[in-house]
């Protein structure tokens, strides 16, 4: 064996260099980020614009509500501080979904585009690290925007949120971020064979994930409603963001919200159910992006750009 | 003129294989179809959910949303064609500099390659309002369009058109000096109108700074105007005191006026970047 091959089957060797691998795949995300500030107004501020509007709407009807039952004004309108602080969360994952869609799951097609992933591909650490490395990165870059919607709502929109268990609550962000930037792994393993199918599937898993996961309603609401919509929220539920978000509006708005009768599961089973959702799919983006990798590269598809 | 109407005649045709040859024509067709309708179903259940929780139905206040929504599409198709114009030239394709060295508008080339989203947008907008007719009636989703009422529909609508397509070049003049944004700011941006507009909820929600806001762009009177001719009632929208002619004026000089400004914002946009070396600049962060 010689010293550079002992070297790389060193443990603490690739530890250290997968580490590296993901500070440096982080690092431009980050400084990058800093070095365009333009960034933080398109990412932070004209995004609360789209919320501010979902939250006007609950809002005007709410108010006619109150308008054709005047005695009944206290409870419409706390189930309307409710419906909006579920849009303010709603708007903060959005963040975090968008970032998983554009900056995770596409991100190897378009290093494809531009020529870096054959350089990716010959640097000796591993793929998952590189996938790490953008989602610590990517994460930093959604916090910016996540934080703001929820400082806005706080703020301009008077959303009263009662966290009763904090440690819960951090527990279930937390485990649907690793969730949902495993999916954007694992969609990216799938993005390295496709073409631009890719950037379009990413457009494509906008709205309708909005609505499916209840972004901006609480996701309860298409449960109950029976039929196709109980098999839509179904679906919808196996993107992480939308039990995470059910969760963290139990925490948050207390589980009496909406007369407690929207809610999917309790959110101790859910934080459940999302880190089984976490572990599955990291371990099923190691395997893909190990698969895929070999079938681009079999295909010729690994470095082939504009198709 | 032959040469612009030669670019443009191109550009859309470019434009819409880019869009479409991806994949086969009956999945583009339900790739453009599911986008828009999935946004109306988040409304929808919106609506639904409030209305279950409180136990009071509104419709007038759903099919104003509803109709809103469903011409909203026309927005966000149009900015984003617009918008991701020069970046994916820059960026993706980087074919900028050979598009840009040639004796063409480059103007043109961007109004060319949105039309054709404008075109499939139609049908999107089509498929939304005719399932808020036939399937959310019970909601309150109405509309009528009379045949007298005819040419002030298709009036206001090319001038909505046209203006949303000065205004996407406006704005997509920035995208000259950005770095690859673009689908962010194509999503921010039409917030903007989304809030402002009065397009899913009546002006007269809003404090009056931000009424005075939408008063100031042009897509308000044209929202306005549109419901007006589709809608068989009216919601005070704070444009009462205004008839409908006063309303597509409104319109046609904001119009023309943005029409200018895109010309010069985008003059200035391409001089800044040419000034800047940015023309042809990739960022792969």
């Amino acid at each position: 064996m010689t010293a550079a091959v002992a070297r790389r089957s060193d443990l603490r060797f690739r530890i250290g260099l997968n580490l590296r691998s993901i500070v440096g795949r982080a690092y431009p995300r980050v400084i990058g980020a800093n070095r365009e500030p333009s960034w933080i107004f398109f990412e932070a501020v004209l995004p609360l614009l789209s919320i501010a509007a979902y939250v006007f709407i609950y809002r005007t009807i709410a108010l006619n509500q109150v308008a054709a039952n005047p005695v009944d004004a206290p409870r419409i309108l706390a189930n309307m501080n409710a419906l909006v602080a579920s849009v303010v969360l709603g708007g903060a994952m959005v963040a975090f979904w968008l970032n998983v869609l554009w900056s995770m799951a596409s991100q190897l097609y378009w290093e494809k585009e531009i020529g870096n992933l054959q350089l990716y591909m010959m640097a000796p650490m591993n793929r998952m690290a590189l996938l790490g490395g953008m989602a610590v990165g990517g994460m930093f870059m959604t916090s910016v925007r996540a934080v703001s919607t929820l400082v806005a709502g706080v703020v301009v929109f008077g959303v009263v949120f009662q966290v009763a268990n904090p440690l819960m609550l951090l527990a279930v962000f937390f485990v649907t971020l690793v969730a949902l930037y495993g999916l954007g792994m694992f969609f990216a393993s799938l993005y390295l064979l496709w073409g631009r199918e890719a950037w379009n599937l990413s457009a494509l898993m906008e709205e309708p994930i909005f609505f499916s996961s209840g972004f901006y309603f609480p996701l309860g609401g298409l449960y109950q409603s029976g039929g196709w919509g109980s098999a839509v929220a179904v679906l919808g539920s196996i993107i992480p963001a939308g039990l995470g978000l059910d969760a963290l509006r139990q925490l948050t708005l207390g589980e009496t919200a909406f007369g407690g009768k929207f809610w999917v599961l309790s959110a101790p089973v859910e934080l459940e159910i999302l880190v089984v959702l976490a572990v599955g799919f990291l371990i099923l983006a190691r395997y893909a992006l190990a698969y895929l990798e070999t079938l681009a590269k079999r295909e010729g598809k690994l470095t082939s750009r504009h198709q | 003129m032959s040469t612009y109407w030669r670019t443009f005649k191109t550009a859309a045709w470019l434009g819409w294989q880019m869009d479409s040859n991806w994949t086969e024509p009956w999945l583009f067709v339900i790739y453009s179809i599911v986008k828009p309708v999935a946004g109306a179903f988040i409304l929808i259940f919106m609506y639904v959910v409030i209305w279950s929780i409180n136990g009071i139905p509104d419709p007038h206040s759903f099919a104003f949303l509803y109709i809103g929504n469903a011409f909203f599409i026309f927005v966000g198709s149009t900015l984003l064609g617009t918008f991701q114009v020069i970046q994916s030239d820059r960026e993706w394709y980087q074919t900028i500099r050979y598009v840009y060295i040639s004796p063409i508008s480059y103007y043109v080339y961007i109004l060319g390659r949105a039309f054709s989203k404008i075109v499939v947008s139609v049908f999107a907008v089509l498929i939304t309002l005719a399932f808020g007719v036939f399937l959310l009636g019970s909601y309150g989703v109405q509309m009528q369009l009379s045949l007298d009422r005819l040419p002030l529909f298709f009036v206001s609508l090319a001038l909505g058109l046209f203006v949303l397509l000065a205004i996407g070049i406006t704005l997509g003049a920035a995208t000259f000096l950005m770095a690859r944004h673009s689908q962010t700011l194509a999503e921010a941006v039409p917030g903007v109108f989304y809030v402002f507009c009065g397009v899913l909820f009546p002006l007269t929600i809003l404090p009056s700074w931000g009424q005075a806001i939408g008063e100031a762009i042009p897509l308000t009177y044209w929202f306005e105007i549109t419901r007006r001719i589709l809608l068989p009632f009216q919601l005070n929208t704070g444009l009462a005191g205004f008839d409908d002619l006063e309303i597509l004026a409104f319109l046609l000089v904001s119009t023309v006026i943005f029409f200018g400004l895109s010309i010069g914002v985008f003059k200035l946009g391409e001089y800044l970047a040419r000034r800047a070396g940015k023309i042809d600049m990739t960022t792969s962060y």
